[in-house]
């Protein structure tokens, strides 16, 4: 997976950087990198999906709304979604991330579940381009 | 690496002061031993003067001993606010808000609690709904969760879930004023709804645990408290907003983002740091936002000890009175209030922020119980799952830090390494062979939560009160453990 989780950002949280040759698949290597702290992506089974659309000015507060956009499907409608599809594009000024991801409720019986996030922080939070790669590196508060 | 500007200023107290860093308007304080100090990672450091920085900052800011780095403020951090020049920063409340501790008495002893340890722990894992996904048996309507969110353990109260008692034993009576639900969002609402009587996951858990006579600091105030005989068995629960107080947090920190350098002038250090004039526009709003979460979190906690009195009732056949189970006390460690202090021989009104940081109020002060009135407010500090808790009360001493103390025992392992180090469901088994049993909703998270992560919560409890800021009184071994 295009993501790792880092040792010295957080001893009390969890932190990550995710990369992709496009933002596309920095994007989705981030939603994955969330995910896999709450529940073992590979369990989920795709009963249930969800388009998610939004936009803002800024890229950075764009890939912040996304993640966050999984904790919120998670607590209001108590769903844990794979992401399937993600597009980004720029248009009139605004970032815009159009999406589908697919899943099903938690299920301590057959999900191996690990650790709820509570939320996406602005700590250390970063997006970049390096070279040909985009790169973004968060903390989640756990 | 200690910063090189730090000076001790006795035993338990370090300052940085204001030259060590340009925009400093007051020193920065540590409370801690040489050694808790020299554990701190060095963030702590830049955390703790940055929010030095900020606008109507009073006295110093200050750092527990238990203090670790956070997000804005460091865990442990306190910060009190010109409430007329002063800001309001998401970044000294956290992202949990009202996160806090429970504690409930029973006239159990663990001679009679054993035995049915086993069957008590796993009806209290099924009763009250721990980790990811984990639904509250209460779902409620928007408006209603709205309702509860502006009357807090009022509203549970009102429908059977609390007893008169419980409130009088709540920080604020289990309800802040000043909550305005429309100043919530829809998405804080939709994510609070199925969360009532909910545990979470992380560092949140339910104990059952013993008071052993040798872990007794203060007989006669132990006796105040409640603990009156030995192996006597208690509850104590850690937990908070859930994602309700969680989005209203990440909502105004977007909002104080927008408008903190371009409209007020303050510059952004840490994004983390976003704060906004107590008394514009967004820091009102967030305000009574804030304050619905705290009265949220209250409830949360109120239905968890009505299920945890029911179970008991179920076990035993007995009703929870007849059972002993008063609440002690129900303590917040993430909120900003205004109180009075005394600032320099002046009474001052403030926004006191506390982020991983209980409020110790001394005895005789306005504020908690008639029956605390002498011994001082009860103070509850969560230790790791392995190592026990403690009870203390605040002290006339503790002034000097705006009455207020530790909140835990502080990380000091990140959580992948604790996973790597050890394995939940070998955990669970050792713990067992020691007399704790355990159940979770995630072995991985289990293991995350392992003793050897965390830092002494001995050194922790006997450094605040080597400061002056609380008073042990007791120390409680877990036996029984539910882990979000």
């Amino acid at each position: 997976m295009p993501f790792e989780y880092l040792e010295d950002l957080t001893a009390a949280d969890v932190a990550f950087r995710a990369e992709g040759g496009s933002l596309e698949e920095m994007f989705a290597a981030a939603w994955g990198a969330t995910l896999g702290v709450i529940v073992d992506p590979r369990d989920l089974r795709p009963r249930v999906r969800r388009r998610i659309r939004l936009q803002d000015p800024g890229l950075e507060q764009l890939l912040y709304g996304f993640l966050e956009e999984q904790l919120y499907l998670k607590d209001a409608q108590g769903l844990l979604l794979r992401l399937e599809t993600c597009r980004v594009d720029r248009r009139g000024g605004k970032w815009r991330v159009q999406a589908t991801a697919a899943g099903e409720p938690a299920d301590p019986g057959r999900h191996n579940l690990g650790t709820d996030v509570k939320a996406v922080t602005w700590h250390h939070f970063s997006l970049r381009r390096e070279g040909d790669r985009w790169q973004a590196t968060v903390i989640l508060d756990v | 690496m200690l910063p090189k500007q730090i000076r001790k200023v006795n035993d338990t107290l370090w300052e940085i002061p204001r030259s060590y860093k340009p925009g400093m308007l007051v020193p920065a304080r540590f409370y801690a031993s040489r050694a808790l100090l020299e554990g701190m990672d060095e963030a702590v450091f830049d955390q703790t003067t940055n929010v030095a920085t900020l606008p109507g900052i009073v006295g110093h800011s200050f750092c527990m001993p238990d203090g670790h780095s956070g997000y804005g403020f460091p865990i442990g951090g306190l910060a009190a606010f010109d409430t007329r020049e002063g800001v309001i920063s998401p970044g000294g409340i956290g992202f949990d808000i009202n996160c806090g501790m429970r504690l409930v008495a029973t006239s159990l002893s663990f001679e009679e609690v054993q035995p049915r340890l086993t069957e008590l722990v796993d009806r209290l894992f099924s009763a009250i709904p721990a980790g990811v996904g984990g639904k509250g048996l209460l779902k409620l309507k928007p408006s209603e969760l709205r309702t509860l969110s502006e009357q807090g353990m009022r509203w549970c109260l009102k429908r059977g879930y609390a007893l008169p008692e419980d409130l009088e034993r709540t920080e604020e009576n289990g309800c802040v004023p000043g909550a305005d639900a429309s100043k919530v969002s829809e998405r804080a609402v939709e994510r609070g709804q199925q969360q009532i009587g909910t545990l979470g996951s992380g560092n949140h858990y339910l104990e059952i645990q013993v008071a052993r006579e040798e872990n007794i600091f203060d007989r006669d105030l132990a006796a105040a408290l409640g603990i009156r005989f030995p192996n006597q068995v208690l509850l104590m629960f850690h937990c908070g907003s859930r994602g309700f107080g969680h989005q209203i947090a990440s909502d105004y920190l977007k909002s104080f983002l927008q408008v903190m350098q371009s409209r007020y002038g303050i510059p952004v250090r840490d994004r983390e740091l976003a704060c906004a004039p107590f008394q514009s526009p967004e820091g009102q709003d967030y305000f009574k936002a804030m304050n619905c979460a705290i009265n949220m979190s209250f409830a949360n906690r109120q239905v968890i000890l009505h299920r945890i009195r029911e179970v008991f009732s179920e076990v035993f056949g007995r009703d929870p009175m007849d059972l002993g189970m008063h609440q002690v006390y129900d303590v917040t460690h993430n909120t900003a209030k205004i109180e009075r202090h005394r600032v320099e021989g002046a009474w001052r009104e403030l926004l006191v922020h506390r982020k991983g940081a209980t409020r110790a109020f001394a005895p005789g002060m306005a504020g908690i119980p008639e029956i605390y009135r002498e011994s001082g407010q009860p103070v509850i500090i969560g230790g790791s799952m392995e190592t026990g808790s403690y009870l203390l009360t605040g002290v006339l001493s503790g002034e000097q830090a705006f009455f207020t103390t530790a909140h835990g025992s502080g990380r000091t392992m990140g959580r992948r390494q604790a996973k790597k180090q050890f394995r939940g469901q070998q955990l669970a088994e050792q713990m067992k062979e020691r007399g704790i049993y355990v159940r979770t909703a995630s072995y991985s998270g289990l293991a995350e939560e392992a003793g050897a992560a965390y830092k002494s919560i001995d050194e922790v409890a006997e450094a605040t009160e080597a400061a002056g800021l609380s008073r042990r009184v007791a120390r409680l071994l877990p036996v029984g453990n539910v882990k979000g």
